[in-house]
Protein backbone atom coordinates (compact mmCIF):
# COMPACT_ATOMS: atom_id res chain seq x y z
CA UNK A 1 0.00 0.00 0.00
CA UNK A 2 1.28 3.45 -0.59
CA UNK A 3 2.19 5.49 2.23
CA UNK A 4 0.10 8.95 3.11
CA UNK A 5 1.77 11.90 3.51
CA UNK A 6 0.55 15.34 5.51
CA UNK A 7 1.18 18.39 2.45
CA UNK A 8 -0.57 20.90 4.52
CA UNK A 9 -2.65 21.42 7.36
CA UNK A 10 -5.02 24.60 8.84
CA UNK A 11 -6.29 25.36 12.53
CA UNK A 12 -9.05 27.83 11.86
CA UNK A 13 -10.16 28.63 16.26
CA UNK A 14 -11.11 31.32 18.19
CA UNK A 15 -7.00 31.21 19.57
CA UNK A 16 -5.98 31.76 16.00
CA UNK A 17 -6.43 31.74 12.40
CA UNK A 18 -3.03 29.48 10.96
CA UNK A 19 -1.64 26.15 12.57
CA UNK A 20 1.60 28.28 13.44
CA UNK A 21 -0.58 30.83 15.37
CA UNK A 22 -2.54 28.13 17.62
CA UNK A 23 0.72 26.02 18.31
CA UNK A 24 2.43 29.72 19.60
CA UNK A 25 -0.41 31.08 21.77
CA UNK A 26 -1.09 27.25 23.21
CA UNK A 27 2.62 27.41 23.83
CA UNK A 28 2.07 30.83 26.11
CA UNK A 29 -0.69 28.67 27.71
CA UNK A 30 -3.61 30.88 25.55
CA UNK A 31 -7.01 28.98 25.43
CA UNK A 32 -9.92 30.30 23.67
CA UNK A 33 -12.50 29.29 26.79
CA UNK A 34 -14.22 32.06 28.32
CA UNK A 35 -16.90 32.72 30.25
CA UNK A 36 -20.20 33.63 28.43
CA UNK A 37 -23.50 35.48 28.25
CA UNK A 38 -25.68 34.45 25.28
CA UNK A 39 -29.30 34.27 25.40
CA UNK A 40 -29.58 33.03 22.19
CA UNK A 41 -27.31 30.18 23.55
CA UNK A 42 -28.47 29.51 26.90
CA UNK A 43 -30.41 31.22 29.65
CA UNK A 44 -27.54 31.34 32.35
CA UNK A 45 -23.31 31.50 31.93
CA UNK A 46 -21.58 29.15 30.41
CA UNK A 47 -17.85 28.56 29.57
CA UNK A 48 -17.01 27.64 26.03
CA UNK A 49 -14.68 28.47 22.93
CA UNK A 50 -16.32 30.72 20.51
CA UNK A 51 -15.84 32.71 17.26
CA UNK A 52 -16.89 36.24 17.34
CA UNK A 53 -19.48 35.59 14.46
CA UNK A 54 -18.99 38.92 13.10
CA UNK A 55 -15.17 38.15 12.70
CA UNK A 56 -15.38 34.98 10.34
CA UNK A 57 -15.68 36.27 7.16
CA UNK A 58 -18.95 35.43 5.37
CA UNK A 59 -18.84 34.73 1.65
CA UNK A 60 -22.23 36.53 0.75
CA UNK A 61 -21.96 35.75 -3.32
CA UNK A 62 -22.13 31.99 -1.57
CA UNK A 63 -25.11 32.19 0.67
CA UNK A 64 -22.73 30.70 3.32
CA UNK A 65 -24.09 29.92 6.73
CA UNK A 66 -21.34 30.54 9.79
CA UNK A 67 -20.72 26.78 9.49
CA UNK A 68 -19.79 26.59 5.93
CA UNK A 69 -17.81 30.30 6.35
CA UNK A 70 -15.37 28.16 8.55
CA UNK A 71 -14.36 24.87 6.34
CA UNK A 72 -14.12 27.60 3.36
CA UNK A 73 -11.57 29.51 5.53
CA UNK A 74 -9.84 26.81 6.92
CA UNK A 75 -9.36 24.92 3.27
CA UNK A 76 -8.20 28.37 2.07
CA UNK A 77 -5.26 28.58 4.43
CA UNK A 78 -4.24 24.85 3.95
CA UNK A 79 -4.60 25.11 0.31
CA UNK A 80 -2.30 28.39 0.01
CA UNK A 81 1.16 28.46 -1.51
CA UNK A 82 1.14 24.44 -1.55
CA UNK A 83 1.59 22.84 -5.41
CA UNK A 84 -1.33 20.33 -5.79
CA UNK A 85 -3.60 20.65 -8.04
CA UNK A 86 -7.04 19.45 -6.03
CA UNK A 87 -9.30 20.37 -8.68
CA UNK A 88 -8.68 16.97 -10.90
CA UNK A 89 -10.56 13.56 -10.30
CA UNK A 90 -7.33 12.67 -8.39
CA UNK A 91 -8.78 14.47 -5.20
CA UNK A 92 -11.14 13.38 -2.66
CA UNK A 93 -13.53 15.96 -0.50
CA UNK A 94 -13.88 14.63 2.94
CA UNK A 95 -16.24 16.96 5.43
CA UNK A 96 -16.40 15.94 9.11
CA UNK A 97 -18.78 17.32 11.51
CA UNK A 98 -21.44 15.95 13.78
CA UNK A 99 -24.26 18.73 13.38
CA UNK A 100 -23.50 21.17 10.56
CA UNK A 101 -25.80 23.74 9.94
CA UNK A 102 -28.34 22.51 12.69
CA UNK A 103 -28.21 26.05 13.85
CA UNK A 104 -30.63 26.86 11.02
CA UNK A 105 -33.36 25.38 13.21
CA UNK A 106 -33.06 27.72 15.44
CA UNK A 107 -32.79 30.69 13.01
CA UNK A 108 -34.36 29.93 9.93
CA UNK A 109 -37.78 27.63 11.00
CA UNK A 110 -40.05 29.02 8.13
CA UNK A 111 -37.72 28.08 4.73
CA UNK A 112 -39.76 25.82 2.85
CA UNK A 113 -36.37 24.62 1.82
CA UNK A 114 -34.78 24.14 5.15
CA UNK A 115 -34.45 20.53 5.41
CA UNK A 116 -32.48 20.46 2.07
CA UNK A 117 -30.23 23.19 3.37
CA UNK A 118 -29.56 21.80 6.97
CA UNK A 119 -28.76 18.68 5.12
CA UNK A 120 -24.52 18.32 5.48
CA UNK A 121 -24.37 16.57 1.86
CA UNK A 122 -25.78 20.31 0.60
CA UNK A 123 -22.81 21.95 2.48
CA UNK A 124 -20.16 19.77 1.29
CA UNK A 125 -21.41 20.46 -1.93
CA UNK A 126 -21.46 24.02 -1.78
CA UNK A 127 -17.93 24.37 -0.35
CA UNK A 128 -16.28 21.65 -3.14
CA UNK A 129 -17.97 23.90 -5.67
CA UNK A 130 -16.33 26.81 -4.07
CA UNK A 131 -12.94 25.16 -4.57
CA UNK A 132 -13.54 23.10 -7.39
CA UNK A 133 -12.96 20.07 -6.69
CA UNK A 134 -14.81 17.87 -8.90
CA UNK A 135 -15.54 14.61 -7.38
CA UNK A 136 -18.62 13.92 -4.89
CA UNK A 137 -17.82 14.92 -1.68
CA UNK A 138 -17.96 12.54 1.38
CA UNK A 139 -19.39 13.49 4.69
CA UNK A 140 -18.56 11.46 7.63
CA UNK A 141 -20.43 12.00 10.46
CA UNK A 142 -19.84 9.80 13.42
CA UNK A 143 -20.37 11.94 16.55
CA UNK A 144 -16.97 13.01 18.58
CA UNK A 145 -14.99 10.67 16.42
CA UNK A 146 -16.00 12.05 12.98
CA UNK A 147 -12.53 13.94 12.72
CA UNK A 148 -10.22 10.92 13.10
CA UNK A 149 -12.07 8.90 11.23
CA UNK A 150 -12.00 11.51 8.17
CA UNK A 151 -8.50 11.34 8.04
CA UNK A 152 -8.58 7.65 8.10
CA UNK A 153 -11.17 7.42 5.27
CA UNK A 154 -8.89 9.74 3.12
CA UNK A 155 -5.52 7.98 4.24
CA UNK A 156 -7.41 4.36 3.06
CA UNK A 157 -9.09 5.92 0.00
CA UNK A 158 -5.66 7.09 -1.36
CA UNK A 159 -4.28 3.39 -0.04
CA UNK A 160 -7.05 1.83 -1.87
CA UNK A 161 -5.67 3.43 -5.11
CA UNK A 162 -8.96 5.26 -5.91
CA UNK A 163 -7.27 8.58 -5.24
CA UNK A 164 -4.17 10.04 -5.22
CA UNK A 165 -5.16 13.26 -2.74
CA UNK A 166 -7.21 13.92 -0.15
CA UNK A 167 -8.52 17.51 1.50
CA UNK A 168 -10.35 16.88 4.83
CA UNK A 169 -11.93 19.34 6.73
CA UNK A 170 -13.87 19.37 9.79
CA UNK A 171 -15.90 22.32 11.77
CA UNK A 172 -18.83 22.67 14.28
CA UNK A 173 -20.66 25.99 15.41
CA UNK A 174 -22.19 25.54 18.95
CA UNK A 175 -25.48 26.42 18.78
CA UNK A 176 -28.60 26.41 21.44
CA UNK A 177 -29.09 22.82 20.27
CA UNK A 178 -25.86 21.74 21.21
CA UNK A 179 -25.12 23.45 24.42
CA UNK A 180 -29.02 22.35 25.79
CA UNK A 181 -28.52 19.24 25.40
CA UNK A 182 -25.08 18.83 26.73
CA UNK A 183 -26.74 20.89 29.32
CA UNK A 184 -29.67 18.79 29.65
CA UNK A 185 -27.36 15.66 30.06
CA UNK A 186 -25.64 17.69 32.86
CA UNK A 187 -22.21 17.13 31.40
CA UNK A 188 -21.64 20.90 31.22
CA UNK A 189 -18.71 22.23 33.57
CA UNK A 190 -19.42 24.86 35.32
CA UNK A 191 -15.52 25.91 34.72
CA UNK A 192 -13.31 25.53 31.91
CA UNK A 193 -13.17 21.76 31.83
CA UNK A 194 -10.26 20.08 33.73
CA UNK A 195 -9.11 16.69 31.93
CA UNK A 196 -8.35 13.88 33.89
CA UNK A 197 -8.53 16.04 37.21
CA UNK A 198 -9.71 14.53 40.46
CA UNK A 199 -11.72 17.69 40.62
CA UNK A 200 -13.46 17.71 36.92
CA UNK A 201 -17.42 17.71 36.52
CA UNK A 202 -17.43 18.07 32.85
CA UNK A 203 -17.10 19.70 29.09
CA UNK A 204 -16.39 22.92 27.93
CA UNK A 205 -17.56 23.04 24.25
CA UNK A 206 -15.93 24.83 21.42
CA UNK A 207 -16.02 26.06 18.18
CA UNK A 208 -13.30 25.32 15.24
CA UNK A 209 -12.43 24.02 11.51
CA UNK A 210 -9.44 22.45 10.57
CA UNK A 211 -8.19 20.92 7.40
CA UNK A 212 -5.26 18.34 6.34
CA UNK A 213 -4.28 17.71 3.11
CA UNK A 214 -2.90 14.29 2.40
CA UNK A 215 -1.29 12.49 -0.70
CA UNK A 216 0.68 9.62 -1.39
CA UNK A 217 2.75 11.89 -4.14
CA UNK A 218 6.53 10.55 -3.37
CA UNK A 219 7.76 14.49 -3.12
CA UNK A 220 6.02 14.57 0.45
CA UNK A 221 7.91 11.84 0.94
CA UNK A 222 9.67 13.45 3.75
CA UNK A 223 6.77 15.30 5.35
CA UNK A 224 4.52 13.60 8.40
CA UNK A 225 3.13 10.55 7.58
CA UNK A 226 -0.37 9.00 8.69
CA UNK A 227 0.71 5.44 9.54
CA UNK A 228 -2.55 3.54 10.35
CA UNK A 229 -5.26 3.81 12.36
CA UNK A 230 -8.90 1.50 13.20
CA UNK A 231 -12.05 2.63 14.91
CA UNK A 232 -14.14 -0.09 17.18
CA UNK A 233 -17.28 -0.11 19.24
CA UNK A 234 -18.12 -0.53 22.94
CA UNK A 235 -21.55 -2.64 22.15
CA UNK A 236 -22.75 -1.60 25.47
CA UNK A 237 -24.24 1.55 25.73
CA UNK A 238 -25.52 4.32 23.57
CA UNK A 239 -24.37 7.22 25.56
CA UNK A 240 -21.95 5.57 28.28
CA UNK A 241 -18.52 4.90 27.57
CA UNK A 242 -17.25 1.01 28.07
CA UNK A 243 -16.66 0.29 31.52
CA UNK A 244 -13.39 -1.72 31.01
CA UNK A 245 -12.27 0.20 27.71
CA UNK A 246 -11.34 -2.89 26.32
CA UNK A 247 -12.70 -1.56 23.12
CA UNK A 248 -10.67 1.57 23.08
CA UNK A 249 -7.89 -0.66 23.78
CA UNK A 250 -8.52 -3.05 20.85
CA UNK A 251 -8.65 -0.21 18.43
CA UNK A 252 -5.41 1.14 19.89
CA UNK A 253 -3.55 -2.34 19.21
CA UNK A 254 -5.00 -2.84 16.17
CA UNK A 255 -3.16 0.78 15.02
CA UNK A 256 -0.03 -0.43 16.17
CA UNK A 257 -0.15 -3.65 14.93
CA UNK A 258 -0.78 -1.75 11.32
CA UNK A 259 2.27 0.53 11.54
CA UNK A 260 4.12 -2.79 12.46
CA UNK A 261 4.71 -1.08 16.23
CA UNK A 262 4.76 -1.63 19.59
CA UNK A 263 3.59 0.33 22.71
CA UNK A 264 7.45 1.19 23.16
CA UNK A 265 7.74 2.83 20.09
CA UNK A 266 4.71 5.52 20.85
CA UNK A 267 5.97 9.21 22.10
CA UNK A 268 3.15 11.02 22.36
CA UNK A 269 -0.38 10.43 23.55
CA UNK A 270 -3.11 12.85 22.27
CA UNK A 271 -5.91 11.64 24.17
CA UNK A 272 -9.58 12.52 24.04
CA UNK A 273 -9.68 14.11 27.31
CA UNK A 274 -13.02 15.32 27.78
CA UNK A 275 -13.19 15.72 31.49
CA UNK A 276 -16.44 13.60 32.12
CA UNK A 277 -15.87 11.90 35.01
CA UNK A 278 -16.70 7.92 33.06
CA UNK A 279 -14.88 9.30 29.59
CA UNK A 280 -11.85 10.03 31.17
CA UNK A 281 -11.86 6.91 33.61
CA UNK A 282 -12.53 4.57 30.12
CA UNK A 283 -9.32 6.47 28.49
CA UNK A 284 -7.03 6.12 31.18
CA UNK A 285 -7.85 2.02 31.76
CA UNK A 286 -7.93 1.84 27.78
CA UNK A 287 -4.21 3.61 27.89
CA UNK A 288 -3.24 1.25 30.92
CA UNK A 289 -4.63 -1.79 28.73
CA UNK A 290 -2.74 -0.78 25.89
CA UNK A 291 1.05 -0.52 27.70
CA UNK A 292 0.92 3.11 27.33
CA UNK A 293 0.51 4.56 30.89
CA UNK A 294 4.05 6.06 30.94
CA UNK A 295 3.75 7.53 27.81
CA UNK A 296 3.41 11.76 28.01
CA UNK A 297 -0.29 11.71 27.37
CA UNK A 298 -2.26 15.24 26.96
CA UNK A 299 -5.82 16.62 26.30
CA UNK A 300 -6.48 19.85 24.44
CA UNK A 301 -9.72 20.50 25.81
CA UNK A 302 -8.50 23.33 28.32
CA UNK A 303 -7.62 25.32 24.72
CA UNK A 304 -10.36 24.64 22.62
CA UNK A 305 -13.17 23.07 24.61
CA UNK A 306 -14.51 20.13 22.95
CA UNK A 307 -14.89 20.63 19.28
CA UNK A 308 -16.83 18.06 18.64
CA UNK A 309 -16.18 17.04 14.35
CA UNK A 310 -13.60 19.20 14.38
CA UNK A 311 -11.74 18.01 17.64
CA UNK A 312 -10.15 15.17 15.29
CA UNK A 313 -8.19 16.95 13.00
CA UNK A 314 -7.57 20.43 15.21
CA UNK A 315 -6.00 17.90 18.14
CA UNK A 316 -3.98 15.66 15.38
CA UNK A 317 -2.65 19.00 13.82
CA UNK A 318 -1.62 20.14 16.87
CA UNK A 319 0.40 17.19 18.08
CA UNK A 320 1.99 16.70 14.65
CA UNK A 321 3.76 20.45 15.35
CA UNK A 322 4.44 18.89 18.67
CA UNK A 323 5.64 16.69 16.75
CA UNK A 324 7.90 18.80 14.75
CA UNK A 325 9.06 20.83 17.25
CA UNK A 326 10.05 17.96 19.46
CA UNK A 327 7.82 19.75 22.10
CA UNK A 328 4.80 18.25 24.48
CA UNK A 329 2.11 20.87 25.37
CA UNK A 330 0.74 20.59 29.32
CA UNK A 331 -2.97 19.68 29.99
CA UNK A 332 -4.25 23.04 30.73
CA UNK A 333 -6.83 22.38 33.96
CA UNK A 334 -5.00 19.14 34.81
CA UNK A 335 -3.92 19.98 38.27
CA UNK A 336 -4.12 16.29 40.40
CA UNK A 337 -4.70 12.13 39.35
CA UNK A 338 -8.16 12.11 39.09
CA UNK A 339 -8.51 8.61 37.19
CA UNK A 340 -8.05 5.38 38.95
CA UNK A 341 -5.32 3.50 36.34
CA UNK A 342 -2.73 6.55 36.46
CA UNK A 343 -1.32 8.00 33.28
CA UNK A 344 1.37 10.17 32.47
CA UNK A 345 -0.50 13.51 32.11
CA UNK A 346 1.97 16.11 30.97
CA UNK A 347 1.82 19.19 33.20
CA UNK A 348 4.27 21.52 31.63
CA UNK A 349 6.20 22.13 28.29
CA UNK A 350 8.12 19.56 27.93
CA UNK A 351 11.25 19.43 25.38
CA UNK A 352 11.81 15.49 23.97
CA UNK A 353 12.69 13.91 20.90
CA UNK A 354 9.37 12.58 19.53
CA UNK A 355 8.78 10.45 16.27
CA UNK A 356 5.63 9.26 16.44
CA UNK A 357 1.95 10.13 18.11
CA UNK A 358 -1.20 8.57 18.83
CA UNK A 359 -4.14 10.22 18.45
CA UNK A 360 -7.68 8.76 20.16
CA UNK A 361 -11.34 9.54 20.54
CA UNK A 362 -14.50 7.76 21.93
CA UNK A 363 -18.31 9.76 21.47
CA UNK A 364 -21.55 8.72 21.82
CA UNK A 365 -23.31 5.60 19.99
CA UNK A 366 -20.30 3.60 21.67
CA UNK A 367 -17.26 4.52 19.07
CA UNK A 368 -13.86 4.40 20.02
CA UNK A 369 -10.71 5.67 16.99
CA UNK A 370 -7.06 5.98 16.87
CA UNK A 371 -4.80 7.23 14.45
CA UNK A 372 -0.71 7.29 14.38
CA UNK A 373 1.68 9.96 12.96
CA UNK A 374 5.26 9.66 12.63
CA UNK A 375 8.14 12.03 10.76
CA UNK B 1 -7.42 -19.78 -2.47
CA UNK B 2 -9.11 -16.61 -3.99
CA UNK B 3 -11.49 -15.48 -1.03
CA UNK B 4 -14.68 -13.19 -2.69
CA UNK B 5 -16.61 -10.66 -1.23
CA UNK B 6 -20.37 -11.44 -1.47
CA UNK B 7 -23.40 -10.34 -0.42
CA UNK B 8 -24.93 -13.21 1.50
CA UNK B 9 -27.68 -11.29 2.41
CA UNK B 10 -30.25 -8.04 1.85
CA UNK B 11 -32.85 -6.60 3.60
CA UNK B 12 -35.14 -3.57 2.45
CA UNK B 13 -37.36 -1.87 4.01
CA UNK B 14 -39.75 0.85 2.09
CA UNK B 15 -43.31 2.13 1.30
CA UNK B 16 -44.58 -0.40 4.32
CA UNK B 17 -43.44 -3.45 3.03
CA UNK B 18 -40.52 -5.13 4.06
CA UNK B 19 -38.41 -7.81 1.59
CA UNK B 20 -35.55 -10.03 2.45
CA UNK B 21 -33.45 -10.99 -0.12
CA UNK B 22 -36.00 -9.37 -2.36
CA UNK B 23 -38.59 -11.49 -1.21
CA UNK B 24 -41.70 -9.83 0.61
CA UNK B 25 -41.88 -11.37 3.89
CA UNK B 26 -44.51 -8.52 5.89
CA UNK B 27 -46.41 -5.75 4.70
CA UNK B 28 -48.83 -3.24 6.37
CA UNK B 29 -49.94 -0.39 4.02
CA UNK B 30 -51.46 2.48 5.43
CA UNK B 31 -50.20 2.81 8.82
CA UNK B 32 -48.21 5.76 9.47
CA UNK B 33 -43.83 5.06 10.53
CA UNK B 34 -43.90 4.24 13.93
CA UNK B 35 -47.56 2.25 13.61
CA UNK B 36 -45.76 0.08 10.48
CA UNK B 37 -42.51 -0.47 12.81
CA UNK B 38 -44.26 -1.13 15.91
CA UNK B 39 -46.58 -3.39 14.06
CA UNK B 40 -43.50 -5.68 12.15
CA UNK B 41 -41.62 -5.65 15.33
CA UNK B 42 -44.67 -7.70 16.89
CA UNK B 43 -45.27 -9.76 13.51
CA UNK B 44 -41.41 -11.00 13.80
CA UNK B 45 -41.98 -12.02 17.54
CA UNK B 46 -39.51 -9.71 18.50
CA UNK B 47 -38.60 -9.21 22.06
CA UNK B 48 -36.08 -6.47 22.52
CA UNK B 49 -37.32 -4.27 25.21
CA UNK B 50 -34.71 -1.33 24.15
CA UNK B 51 -36.63 -1.41 20.79
CA UNK B 52 -39.17 1.48 22.65
CA UNK B 53 -36.82 3.83 23.59
CA UNK B 54 -35.46 4.63 20.17
CA UNK B 55 -36.25 6.92 17.63
CA UNK B 56 -37.70 6.25 14.45
CA UNK B 57 -34.07 6.11 12.57
CA UNK B 58 -32.78 3.54 15.29
CA UNK B 59 -36.05 1.09 15.14
CA UNK B 60 -35.97 1.44 11.12
CA UNK B 61 -32.33 0.18 11.07
CA UNK B 62 -32.52 -2.01 14.23
CA UNK B 63 -35.15 -3.51 12.31
CA UNK B 64 -33.95 -4.14 9.04
CA UNK B 65 -30.88 -5.76 10.72
CA UNK B 66 -33.08 -8.23 12.54
CA UNK B 67 -34.50 -9.08 9.41
CA UNK B 68 -31.08 -9.33 7.54
CA UNK B 69 -29.48 -11.57 10.00
CA UNK B 70 -32.18 -13.87 10.61
CA UNK B 71 -30.89 -17.51 9.67
CA UNK B 72 -27.38 -15.88 8.42
CA UNK B 73 -24.12 -17.46 10.04
CA UNK B 74 -23.29 -14.04 12.28
CA UNK B 75 -23.02 -15.61 15.43
CA UNK B 76 -19.74 -17.77 14.00
CA UNK B 77 -17.65 -14.16 14.01
CA UNK B 78 -15.54 -12.55 16.48
CA UNK B 79 -16.92 -9.70 17.98
CA UNK B 80 -14.14 -8.02 16.15
CA UNK B 81 -14.45 -9.19 13.35
CA UNK B 82 -18.06 -7.47 12.54
CA UNK B 83 -18.51 -4.55 12.01
CA UNK B 84 -21.20 -1.49 10.37
CA UNK B 85 -20.58 1.13 7.65
CA UNK B 86 -24.08 2.93 7.14
CA UNK B 87 -25.21 6.02 5.14
CA UNK B 88 -28.22 8.59 4.73
CA UNK B 89 -29.03 11.82 3.09
CA UNK B 90 -30.78 13.52 6.19
CA UNK B 91 -28.40 12.67 9.12
CA UNK B 92 -30.71 12.36 12.23
CA UNK B 93 -32.68 15.45 11.24
CA UNK B 94 -35.90 13.84 12.00
CA UNK B 95 -35.08 13.27 15.84
CA UNK B 96 -33.47 16.60 15.50
CA UNK B 97 -36.50 18.75 14.91
CA UNK B 98 -38.20 17.05 17.79
CA UNK B 99 -35.49 17.67 20.07
CA UNK B 100 -35.47 21.42 19.43
CA UNK B 101 -39.49 21.14 19.86
CA UNK B 102 -38.40 19.83 23.54
CA UNK B 103 -35.53 22.63 23.87
CA UNK B 104 -38.37 25.57 24.20
CA UNK B 105 -40.06 23.33 26.98
CA UNK B 106 -37.44 21.24 28.90
CA UNK B 107 -34.36 19.92 26.87
CA UNK B 108 -35.15 16.36 26.99
CA UNK B 109 -31.75 13.95 27.62
CA UNK B 110 -33.73 10.78 26.19
CA UNK B 111 -34.40 13.39 22.48
CA UNK B 112 -30.65 14.69 22.49
CA UNK B 113 -29.12 11.41 22.59
CA UNK B 114 -30.60 10.61 19.37
CA UNK B 115 -29.25 13.28 17.41
CA UNK B 116 -26.53 12.02 16.17
CA UNK B 117 -26.58 9.43 13.15
CA UNK B 118 -24.47 6.74 14.33
CA UNK B 119 -26.43 6.35 17.45
CA UNK B 120 -28.20 3.75 15.38
CA UNK B 121 -25.13 1.92 14.61
CA UNK B 122 -24.14 1.67 18.45
CA UNK B 123 -28.04 -0.32 19.09
CA UNK B 124 -27.01 -2.56 16.27
CA UNK B 125 -24.02 -2.98 17.89
CA UNK B 126 -25.19 -3.83 21.73
CA UNK B 127 -28.15 -6.05 19.91
CA UNK B 128 -25.29 -8.41 18.36
CA UNK B 129 -21.95 -7.57 20.20
CA UNK B 130 -20.19 -5.92 17.06
CA UNK B 131 -16.91 -4.51 18.49
CA UNK B 132 -15.80 -3.81 14.87
CA UNK B 133 -14.81 -0.80 12.93
CA UNK B 134 -17.98 1.29 12.19
CA UNK B 135 -18.98 4.14 10.16
CA UNK B 136 -21.53 6.72 9.13
CA UNK B 137 -21.70 8.58 5.84
CA UNK B 138 -23.58 11.32 4.40
CA UNK B 139 -24.40 11.72 0.94
CA UNK B 140 -27.49 12.83 -1.14
CA UNK B 141 -28.02 9.87 -3.12
CA UNK B 142 -26.99 6.30 -1.99
CA UNK B 143 -23.38 6.14 -3.84
CA UNK B 144 -22.95 2.30 -4.26
CA UNK B 145 -19.79 2.69 -5.76
CA UNK B 146 -18.32 4.23 -3.07
CA UNK B 147 -19.56 1.09 -0.93
CA UNK B 148 -18.01 -1.36 -3.34
CA UNK B 149 -14.33 0.59 -2.63
CA UNK B 150 -14.95 1.25 1.05
CA UNK B 151 -16.05 -2.10 2.44
CA UNK B 152 -14.27 -4.10 -0.09
CA UNK B 153 -10.80 -2.52 1.43
CA UNK B 154 -11.60 -3.20 4.64
CA UNK B 155 -12.62 -6.22 4.04
CA UNK B 156 -9.44 -7.11 1.87
CA UNK B 157 -6.98 -5.77 4.58
CA UNK B 158 -8.38 -7.98 7.29
CA UNK B 159 -10.03 -4.84 8.89
CA UNK B 160 -13.09 -6.80 9.08
CA UNK B 161 -14.83 -10.30 7.87
CA UNK B 162 -18.15 -9.21 8.27
CA UNK B 163 -19.69 -6.04 7.58
CA UNK B 164 -23.76 -4.77 7.68
CA UNK B 165 -23.57 -1.97 5.03
CA UNK B 166 -26.29 0.30 3.34
CA UNK B 167 -28.78 2.96 4.06
CA UNK B 168 -30.90 3.79 6.23
CA UNK B 169 -33.11 7.47 6.29
CA UNK B 170 -36.26 8.67 7.57
CA UNK B 171 -37.43 12.28 7.57
CA UNK B 172 -41.07 12.50 8.39
CA UNK B 173 -43.34 10.03 7.00
CA UNK B 174 -40.44 9.39 4.14
CA UNK B 175 -38.09 6.76 4.53
CA UNK B 176 -36.07 3.76 3.61
CA UNK B 177 -33.81 1.34 4.72
CA UNK B 178 -31.22 -0.89 2.28
CA UNK B 179 -28.73 -2.99 4.21
CA UNK B 180 -26.82 -5.47 2.93
CA UNK B 181 -24.11 -8.54 4.66
CA UNK B 182 -21.10 -8.72 3.21
CA UNK B 183 -18.90 -11.68 4.06
CA UNK B 184 -15.76 -12.96 2.69
CA UNK B 185 -15.77 -16.18 2.10
CA UNK B 186 -14.42 -19.03 -0.55
CA UNK B 187 -18.49 -20.39 -1.12
CA UNK B 188 -20.20 -19.31 -3.84
CA UNK B 189 -23.58 -17.93 -1.37
CA UNK B 190 -25.15 -14.72 -2.24
CA UNK B 191 -24.33 -12.77 -5.12
CA UNK B 192 -20.55 -10.84 -5.99
CA UNK B 193 -20.46 -7.46 -3.76
CA UNK B 194 -20.46 -5.09 -6.70
CA UNK B 195 -21.87 -1.61 -7.50
CA UNK B 196 -24.29 -2.98 -10.09
CA UNK B 197 -25.75 -5.66 -7.38
CA UNK B 198 -25.99 -2.89 -4.56
CA UNK B 199 -27.72 -0.56 -6.92
CA UNK B 200 -30.10 -3.25 -8.75
CA UNK B 201 -31.19 -4.47 -5.13
CA UNK B 202 -31.13 -0.68 -3.88
CA UNK B 203 -33.41 0.37 -6.18
CA UNK B 204 -35.53 -2.58 -6.28
CA UNK B 205 -35.05 -3.97 -9.87
CA UNK B 206 -34.86 -7.29 -9.15
CA UNK B 207 -38.27 -6.66 -7.12
CA UNK B 208 -40.04 -4.87 -9.62
CA UNK B 209 -39.95 -7.52 -12.31
CA UNK B 210 -42.21 -9.90 -9.69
Amino acid sequence: MPAVYLVSDNIYSPIGTTTAQNFERIKQGGSGIQQHNKLALSNGPFYASLFNHDEVKNHNSLNCSIFEDLLIESIEQSLSGIELDVTDDKTIFIVSSTKGNIGLLETNGSDPDLEERIAMHTSAKLVAGHFGFVNQPLVVSNACISGIMAILAGARLIQSGRYENAVIAGADVITKFILSGFQSFQAISAEPCKPFDENRTGITLGEGAATMVLSSNSKYADRIKVLGGAVSNDANHISAPSRTGEELCGAIKRTLSMAGLVSEDIDLLSAHGTATSYNDEMEAKAITLAGLSLVPANSLKGYYGHTLGAAGLIESIVSIQSLKQNLILPTLGFEKMGVSNPINVCTALTPKRLKTCLKTASGFGGCNAAVLFSK
Amino acid sequence: MYIKSRITSNCTISKNVIYKNEVPVFENRGADLPAFLLSAYQNFGLNYPRFYKMDNLSKLGWLASEVLLKGSGIKHYEPEEAGIILSNANSSLDSDKKYIQSVSDIPSPSLFVYTLPNIMIGEICIRNNFKGEDAFFIFEKFDAAFFETYVSNLLENDVLKVCICGWVDVLDDDYKAVLFLVERQETEDGIPFSEKNLNNIFDNLIIDKI
